[in-house]
Parts: structure tokens; sequence; C-alpha cells
């Protein structure tokens, strides 16, 4: 088996369990007391239906052979940057895990930084400079401008006064 | 309202101060958006979203149309430059506009593109404005039944006629209608799907997905295959174009435009297939003395047909959005979004419960494409500058957008975990050439579609043969099998022809 029909496999199989998954939050839906033609458990086990037929067809196809390796994207593709992908997804991470703590700007800065490092940038002070000016600039944009909160914290504090 | 008056009042609105001044940030911001790599105008409309709290509806709408427009005129520039189409639909003026580039000839190449677009966008707009009407009168003799076969025909079109392959177009179409099923069933008021999460009761919020969709998913997939090195833009010069030119140029741009109008207007959407018939056409149609250039050292024919359609297919996509409330592609998908933020619903009533609207916005578009066509041009070497905004700035900027889009949206830190969730399928996706533009489509029709399904079985009763005893509603249905088996039938009947 070819390297990219097990990954087609892979992602098949995916279709096939988000199917099944969906398939089991139907069931759980509420029996309705109101009187109704179609009932709201009516398209949820369409959808599911045809998740699971649709996760099949993949899982046949990538068995077949996969469809992978006639794409011209991924014959041409550059292996994997996992430097690149582990400091985007940390980027990811560390926005979820500060932003309710530190708010907004702490953690867009931190994200910022990590991004542009992954993607080969290597002045990081400057970097964490532009990325200060740009998030707090967002912020008065999105807060004061257009009353659309995005999440206050320490700096927000320090710069606006009041928080939120 | 008939054509004339609707755009007479629509102008007299449409010039005022302030409308001018939203149809100029939307034109810049769609331009700017348009050359940037990465970004394209559904991650911008919906990043925009916010706005509907606190604009009216005609000022958010012409930004919105300024927008779109603007990024099929800057979507241009990137292919040219760069020679890395930004979006779908300039992938065809890539393979002349950049050989035109490389011998030095890119000024012309991005005019011809430039006046094409303005020619075509135009054309498709006075389209919009006489084809409309029409469109409206026919559909308002349509039932639930008849729009959730017409629903029906779009998924269909969207999914499974364009693209690779039609398992997996269908299998993003479906991920899409599984994501608009979550929250609470308006007609029962069941929680569906929701995993006992009570932040997803309220269902998951579009600007989420496209957000997830069109800038986590992008971003990731880009780290996964990064490889480090300068793109190099290739200079403009001189974007004088001379006489020969522009009668080269003329004919392409009025071909390109009625091709591309018919194709955005028929529910199968998409730019790539007009953009693709209008490139051969050309080739075709060229004069003997000019054919060697094709290929070679760049054709300004197959810069100016493609951009012309790719235009004027754009400007068609409006028709079914606002006469029907059909949306093919993402982009419209996220328009009618923000209807509905305004508690606006697109379809046959909008020409009369909100005409004012409508032809403001007709009129905008026309404003818009004489905007553009000034910015385009004189302002070419700033949109070119744009373009040596460093990669890693600009990633890390579009990320750190996304989250304030989508954090604004609740301040919940759930959403945060559904953006980055969706972002790393949306990554998978792109790898295993999952389009992703079903998936929006899919999520925002298809809670329409399961409304318009349950309204014509409750008239019939329950009785499921409404959609086949009803001559309209059969005769749509029968049109999309016809688009989802008859490539097949017709690849199998060419198969055995040949055998």
């Amino acid at each position: 088996m070819r390297d990219t029909q097990r990954s087609d496999l892979g992602a098949a199989v995916f279709v096939l369990a988000l199917g099944l998954l969906s398939a089991w939050q139907a069931t759980v839906i509420p029996t309705t007391p109101l009187y109704a033609q179609v009932g709201p458990k009516a398209i949820p086990y369409l959808i599911a239906a045809a998740l699971v037929v649709l996760g099949i067809g993949l899982v046949a196809a990538a068995l077949r052979g996969g469809w992978s390796h006639d794409l011209e994207e991924v014959q041409a593709a550059p292996p994997t940057n996992w430097r690149a992908l582990t400091l985007l997804l940390a980027g990811l991470l560390a926005n979820l895990s500060l932003i309710v703590p530190f708010g907004f700007t702490v953690a867009a800065t931190v994200q910022f930084t990590l991004a542009a490092a992954a993607f080969g940038s290597v002045a990081h002070a400057r970097n964490v400079a532009i990325a200060f000016v740009v998030s707090l600039g967002a912020y008065a944009l999105f807060v004061k401008a257009l009353g659309v909160n995005i999440g206050a914290g320490v700096i927000e504090a320090l710069v606006f006064g009041d928080p939120g | 309202m008939d054509t004339l008056a609707g755009l007479a009042m629509g102008f007299g609105h449409a010039l005022t101060l302030t409308n001018l001044g939203w149809a100029l940030l939307g034109c810049f911001l769609g331009t700017a958006i348009g050359v940037l790599p990465g970004i394209g105008p559904a991650l911008t409309i919906a990043l925009l979203l916010p706005i509907t709290f606190s604009v009216p509806a005609t000022g958010a709408f012409i930004l919105f149309c300024g927008v779109f427009y603007g990024a099929m005129y800057g979507g241009s520039t990137t292919s040219i430059l760069l020679n890395t189409p930004g979006e779908s639909g300039s992938i065809i003026t890539s393979l002349e506009g950049s050989k035109m580039a490389k011998n030095g000839r890119a000024g012309p190449a991005l005019a011809t593109a430039a006046i094409g677009s303005f020619v075509a966008g135009t054309v498709g707009t006075i389209g919009i404005a006489f084809l409309g009407p029409i469109v409206v009168e026919l559909a308002l003799k349509l039932g639930p039944a008849e729009y959730f076969c017409l629903m029906v025909l779009c998924f269909v079109t969207v999914s499974a006629v364009l693209g690779g392959s039609a398992l997996r177009g269908l299998t993003s179409l479906f991920f899409g209608l599984l994501l608009g099923l979550v929250g609470i069933d308006l007609q029962t008021g069941q929680p569906r799907l929701t995993f006992g999460i009570p932040e997803l009761l309220d269902g998951v919020n579009v600007v989420l997905v496209a957000v997830a969709l069109f800038a986590v998913g992008e971003t990731l997939y880009l780290a996964w295959r990064y490889v480090e090195g300068k793109q190099q833009v290739l200079p403009v010069g001189s974007i004088m174009m001379s006489k020969s030119d522009w009668k080269r140029s003329f004919w392409p741009w009025v071909r390109g435009a009625g091709i591309g109008f018919p194709f955005g207007v028929m529910p199968a959407g998409g730019t790539e297939m007009p953009t693709m018939l209008s490139y051969y056409m050309e080739r075709k149609l060229v004069k003997p003395e000019h054919a060697k250039e094709f290929g070679t050292t760049g054709a300004i024919e197959g810069v100016a047909g493609p951009e012309a359609a790719n235009n004027a297919a754009a400007a068609g996509i409006l028709v079914p959005m606002l006469t029907l409330g059909l949306p093919t592609s993402a982009t419209a998908a996220i328009m009618l979004s923000a209807f509905q933020s305004y508690g606006i619903q697109p379809g046959p009533m909008l020409f009369t419960s909100q005409a004012e609207l409508v032809w403001t916005l007709i009129a905008s578009l026309f404003i818009a494409n004489v905007m553009l066509v000034v910015l385009n041009l004189p302002l070419v070497g700033l949109w070119a500058r744009i373009l040596k905004i460093p990669q890693p700035q600009l990633y890390a900027g579009i990320l750190v957008f996304a989250t304030i889009g989508t954090y604004g949206i609740s301040n919940s830190v759930v959403d945060l975990v559904l953006l980055y969730g969706i972002g790393i399928i949306a990554m998978f996706m792109r790898r295993f050439d999952f389009p992703v533009a079903p998936v929006v489509i899919g999520m925002i029709l298809g809670p329409m579609a399961e409304q318009a399904l349950r309204q014509a079985m409750t008239i019939s009763q329950g009785d499921w043969s409404v959609f086949v005893t009803r001559p309209i509603s059969l005769a749509i249905l029968l049109v999309a099998v016809a688009a989802l088996v008859g490539p097949r039938l017709y690849g199998a009947w060419v198969r055995r022809m040949a055998a």
C-alpha cells in the first residue's frame, strides 16, 4: 500500500466516523411533543446516513488505490515542515490559554510572534513590537469604534482604563 | 418597479456622500485583500459582519459588494505579478499574464485586466438590473416544494458538478449541512447535535466556519508545506496599452463578458469554467500573427478574455443570490447570512419589500466599477507594493484577525476551540482535495432547505409525492439528477466509443 493510499484511507475513515457520530447525535434528539409532518430528527438522520454512505464510498475509493497520488499538488509537495506546523499550532494553543486570563492583546501578541516564527521570521523582538501595536490598534478599533468586545485584560485596562 | 425607474431611484440613494464613502472603502479594501495572497472576499466579508450591528443595511451591503468586486480586480494583479493566483477565478489569467510580465509587459497585462474587468463588470451589472426583475416574476410563482427542489439543484451543482470528484464534493456539502443542523430546531425547539454543550445551542456561527476554512485552515496548510524563500514580484513598468493592445483586447473583453455572465447566473456558479472556456476560445480565435505568443511571450487576448469572463461571472452570481436567495459561491453565501443578520430574507420578495436597498445596491455596483478602474490603473504601483509584505507577518496578522473576528462573536473560548478544530479539518480537506465552498453553502442553505421541505410537507399534509407531481418541481429535480449523473454517463459513453 502506497503512503498516499494509506492517508486517503485515513481521511475516508474520518468521514465515516463523522457520519456515525452524527447518527448517534441524531438518536439523542428528544422526541418533540409538538405535531410536525417532518420532525426535528428526520433531516439529521438523512444527513448522517448520507455521510455514512459517502464515507463508505471514500473507503472503497481508498482501497482501490486512493485519489491523492493523482493530485498534482500532492506530487509536487515539499516534505512536511514539522517545525512550522508545530510553531503555528503552539500559537493557536497559546491564544486559547491566554485570552481569558490575560486578555486579547497579550494572547494575540504571543500568537503573532509564534506564527511569524513558524513562517521563518527570526526578528522576534521586532515581531513582538509589531504584534503589540497591531493588536492594541485592532482592539481599539473593534471595541471603541465598532462596539464589539474582543476580550479585555491586563494591557487593555492599563491603556484604556476601564476593562471592556 | 421597472428597471429604469429602479435604477433612477437607486442612483439617487447611491450618490449620497455616505454611500459613496462605503463604496470607496469597499473597493479599496476589496482590491487590497484581492491582491494579498491567502485572503479572499469570503473571509473579508465574514470578518466585516460585525459592522452589521452598527451600520444600516444599505451601507453595509454597498461595502460588501465593493469588497466582492474589488477582490476580483485585485486577484488579477497577484496572478500577473506573482504567478500565484489569489483565487480560483484568476488561475487562467496567470497563464498568459505572468508570461507577459516576465517579458516586461506586466503593465499592459494589468491594464487590460482592469479595463476588461470594468467592461465585464458593467455588462454584468446591466444584466443584473434587467434580468433580476424577470427572474423575480418567475420566482414569485414558486411554492415551498419548488424552492426545496431549487436548493437541491443548487447543492448538486456546487458540490458534484464542479471540482475534481463528486464523492469529495458531496462529502464537503454534507459536512456543511451537518454544521448547519447544530443548535435549537427552529420549528420544535429541540436541541440538535449539540453534544450537550450549552454554547452550541445557538448553532455554529457562520463567521466562525468561514474564518476557520479560509484563514486558519489555509495558514495551517501553508505552514505544513512551507519552504523558506522569497517570492519574486515582477516589476510593473508602464501601464500604457498600445493601439494594437487595445484592438486585440476589445473583442476578448466582450466575448469574455458574454460567456461569463450566463455561467454566473446559472446555479452552477463558479468562475473556473467560464474563464477556461474564454481562454480556449481566444486561443482559437486569435489572429495567426499573434498565435505564437500564446504560451511563449504571453498573449494579451489570453488575459483580456478570461479576466472579463471572471468578472462577469462574479456579477452573475448576484442574480440568483438577490432574486432567489440562492448562494452559488462561498462569498454569496456569506452575504446571504449578512442579509439574515439584518432580518432580511433574500428571495423574490426582496425586490418589492426592500426595493430601495436592492436598487441602491445595483447602482452602487456601477459606481464601484468606475471607482475600481480608477483605483486600479493609477494606483497599480501601490498594490504591487502590498505584495511585498513579508509572508511571516502577513500570515501571523491573518491569524490574529481571524481570532478577533471569532472571539468577538460571543467572547467564548468554546468558539475558539471550534475555530481551530474546524481549521485543522480544513487543512486536511485542502490536502485531500475536498472543496471548501460547498461547506459554507451547505451550512447556510441547509437550514433554509429544511424549512422549505417542512413547509412543503405541511401544505401537502405529509404527502411526499408533491415533489414529483408538481411539474416545475419535477423539472428542477430532473435537471439536478441530470447534472449529477449526466457527466458520468457521458464519460462512460466516451470511453465506450473510444474502446
